[in-house]
């Protein structure tokens, strides 16, 4: 079966060589690494996920020719370039620390006694390296071996925990796992609650708007309708 | 700049009226002049892209063709080929999906007494991969001294064009704030001021402040503390293991479901008490041929499984485009721009810098102006590949509300514009609507049982996107999220209660894939599809025309 090509529309596409585990692939120039593998024919089980940066699915490691250094990345974030060498990250083993956060504290104890392999990190700034992210994962790590919670959770924030920090770390650290116990102490005990939030909960459980709901709820259409068209709207100044 | 040169005229013009806009926004449309807007311009108005489903509960119901094609195609598996003898896995409770309404009814099903090795997660990818995980703009709670559950109510049922369920509208904005106060029970960070109270805006339709945000990253904070507390709790999850096929016991109850691990290509059987659907949402299927912003596995298996076993599907025939999906780079196109990006002060705007609609109409609205800005108006830019789109001007935002914003609370598009060299603190972003949502679903009651034709389907419930009725015709921004936790919740709950009474099912059928293969062919539908999908397929034409299968 040859290639469907309509007259006249000859097109001059770029094409760049990449190395998909080691194997040759000639694919569109421009395309991120993740349709540029679907072109070459893979079709994704595991290494694909939201496919746009928010899951941490793809993670990614390649080197290019002439280049000693070894990249990482997100497949679906990142642009084929002309002679790269690449393989995905299925899977990271990675141990989780099992709690009851009704139960811990937020203390500077905390996150060095559920993830003790803290305190190997050698500040070798590898796991920063490798993140895709660009967080600073080694300074979040030695926050939380400072018992900094609130540092390491705001330093931690945009991780996708693709599981790169890990994979490259000589200490043998599950960043993300520590920083997902550091932003979780942090939003439970040590950022101050809503107190309009707990008033709301109280005025729904006493059962003040079950009324009003009610009689909304049996309302027509028309009756509806006139309401929603003359809703006051919040001016958007803040 | 990263972009190309025949961009720079219209970013110029942009930029020159840029000031002149700051004062000013665009009046919000009168009903009629929205009604006619979407008549006109709104993708749903396309009767050619439509049809009526020939078989089912809901034959003669009107849906996309896209998703007439899967509704209306054959089993992956013949029945009679499957030893349902052999139960390789019991459960209370199972739950079909492993998103953010999956995640919720597991946790519930565990605090409503069901023992956690005794509820089971089957998903097709990993525990967390899914539309929750991509939610930027928020989640909204009428939990402000301003603001109440009836206005939101008001703001819902608007928004959905008055189609929506009202009993189900009412759990849905009465639930909110309980639910937003179990996330910051569980340690969910959201946005707060320094005395504790919740930062909220705007999301379009919204008649109060009530979008509650993690930065732009709220679903993706909300799924992964749900998914370490599930962890932690030790509910058994099933990776890469989809459900194909629902199971009954062969007197209309639902019994559990057939599994198939997608790696080793074995298919298991599950026996629960009560099952839970979770599946998500159908943005792979690509109606009508858009680009979407949602996961790999968004292809709607959880609809198939469920019409096949008799659950009715309601209010299908209106799709959610969202507004704003990048139209350039080519490499990202179609992904999401967070609806905050409006809400934060960055107007949608012309090839020649001008405002043409208000930026916080709701979805529908605002995706119909913008496509006749560019079709109807011949006002849009044209990218290189022949796409076109208007500009968001998001450089407004940090004139607005300070330098540091867009890095602070739109830290994933400032870093996805980045990565290939957009800085959208300095330059505007180009947009076009991408498909997004899927409004309607499997009917369910406000106890977030599925309902059928002859009331509800027993052992069987629904939560989050696969569902529908919450919405009616068009979601608003903040709802979806607010749904999978709440209904995820409701359906946890029921089904854990349910299965608490409930003895475990006699026996194990198929023979409703049978039936439903029957009428098929009875229909005189074409064994030419196969559905659930699994997975959309996006190899290369030219890999594809040559591929054969012989292992």
């Amino acid at each position: 079966m040859a290639r469907k090509s309509k007259k006249g529309e000859k097109q001059e596409m770029e094409m760049v060589r990449i190395y998909i585990m080691g194997k040759e692939y000639k694919v569109p120039a421009g395309l991120t690494i993740m349709k540029a593998m679907e072109y070459a024919g893979y079709r994704y089980i595991r290494g694909a996920g939201c496919r746009a940066g928010f899951c941490g699915a793809c993670a990614t490691v390649y080197r290019k020719e002439g280049d000693y250094k070894l990249h990482a990345d997100l497949a679906c974030q990142t642009t084929v370039e002309d002679g790269m060498w690449l393989v995905q990250l299925p899977f990271t083993p990675a141990n989780k620390a099992i709690y009851d956060m009704d139960k811990i504290e937020a203390d500077d104890k905390t996150l060095v006694n559920f993830y003790p392999e803290i305190a190997r990190c050698v500040s070798c700034n590898t796991c920063t390296k490798a993140c895709p992210q660009e967080l600073d994962v080694m300074d979040y790590i030695q926050a939380s071996l400072r018992g900094d919670i609130a540092k390491a959770a705001e330093l931690s924030f945009d991780c996708i925990q693709c599981g790169l920090c890990a994979m490259r770390c000589p200490a043998e650290i599950a960043h993300y796992h520590v920083a997902q116990l550091a932003r979780r102490l942090y939003g439970k005990y040590i950022a101050p609650k809503a107190r309009h939030l707990e008033e709301r909960v109280k005025e729904i459980e006493e059962g003040k708007f079950d009324e009003e709901m009610k009689k909304m709820m049996k309302m027509s259409v028309t009756q509806l309708r006139k309401l929603y068209n003359a809703r006051d709207i919040e001016p958007e100044e803040d | 700049m990263a972009y190309p040169k025949e961009f720079e005229k219209s970013i110029r013009k942009v930029e020159e009226t840029r000031e002149e806009r700051l004062k000013k926004l665009p009046e919000r449309m009168k009903e009629k002049e929205k009604d006619e807007l979407l008549k006109k311009w709104h993708p749903d108005y396309k009767p050619e892209a439509k049809r009526k489903l020939k078989v089912g509960v809901s034959k003669g119901s009107i849906v996309p063709n896209e998703v007439a094609d899967i509704i209306e195609a054959y089993p992956l598996i013949k029945p009679d080929e499957i030893d349902l003898s052999q139960v390789d896995y019991e459960a209370d409770v199972l739950i079909i999906g492993g998103g953010g309404a999956g995640t919720a009814a597991a946790l519930y099903a565990y605090y409503e007494g069901i023992k956690p090795e005794n509820i089971i997660i089957a998903t097709k990818l990993r525990h967390g991969d899914s539309n929750t995980i991509m939610a930027q703009g928020g989640i909204q709670a009428a939990d402000k001294p301003n603001d109440s559950p009836l206005i939101h109510y008001l703001d819902v049922i608007g928004g959905g064009h008055f189609a929506n369920k009202p009993d189900l509208v009412a759990r849905l904005v009465m639930d909110a704030p309980l639910i937003i106060k179990w996330h910051e029970e569980l340690g969910v960070m959201y946005d707060k001021k320094p005395d504790g109270e919740m930062i909220t805006i705007h999301g379009g339709g919204t008649s109060r402040k009530r979008m509650h945000s993690a930065k732009d990253y709220t679903g993706m904070e909300i799924m992964r503390v749900i998914r370490d507390e599930a962890r932690n709790v030790g509910i058994k999850v099933l990776e890469f293991s989809p459900a194909i096929e629902l199971l009954t016991d062969g007197n209309g109850r639902v019994a559990g479901a057939l599994l198939y691990n997608l790696e080793t290509e074995q298919y298991y059987v599950v026996r629960a008490k009560a099952t839970i659907m979770a599946t998500g949402g159908f943005g792979r299927l690509h109606i009508q041929g858009f680009p979407t912003t949602n996961h790999y596995g968004a292809t709607a298996d959880g609809l198939v499984m469920a019409y096949r076993v008799g659950a009715k599907l309601r209010d299908m025939d209106s799709v959610q485009y969202h507004p704003t999906g990048v139209a350039y780079p080519e490499q990202i196109v179609g992904l999401l721009v967070t609806e905050k990006v409006r809400s934060l002060g960055g107007q949608p705007v012309n090839v020649d810098g001008e405002q043409f609609v208000h930026p916080l109409e709701p979805r529908d609205v605002e995706a119909a102006a913008i496509i006749r800005e560019c079709y109807g108006r011949n006002k849009g830019v044209v990218t290189p590949t022949g796409m076109r789109g208007v500009w968001l001007d998001s450089p407004m935002i940090d004139m607005i509300h300070g330098e540091g914003t867009i890095e602070r609370r739109l830290g994933a598009m400032f870093r996805m514009f980045s990565r290939f060299g957009i800085d959208m603190r300095q330059e505007p972003i180009l947009v076009f609507p991408t498909l997004h949502y899927q409004n309607g679903g499997i009917e369910i009651d406000a106890d977030a049982r599925v309902l059928g034709k002859n009331g509800t389907i027993e052992a069987l419930f629904a939560a989050g996107e696969v569902e529908g009725g919450v919405h009616g015709k068009n979601r608003l921004m903040g709802n979806s999220l607010l749904d999978t936790q709440v209904f995820g919740r409701i359906a946890g709950i029921n089904a854990a209660r349910y299965a608490k009474k409930a003895r475990k099912p006699r026996s194990l059928s198929l023979e409703h894939v049978n039936k439903y293969v029957q009428e098929l062919k009875k229909a005189r539908i074409k064994e030419e599809r196969k559905a659930p999908l699994l997975l959309p397929d996006y190899r290369g034409k030219e890999v594809l025309s040559r591929a054969i299968d012989i292992l």
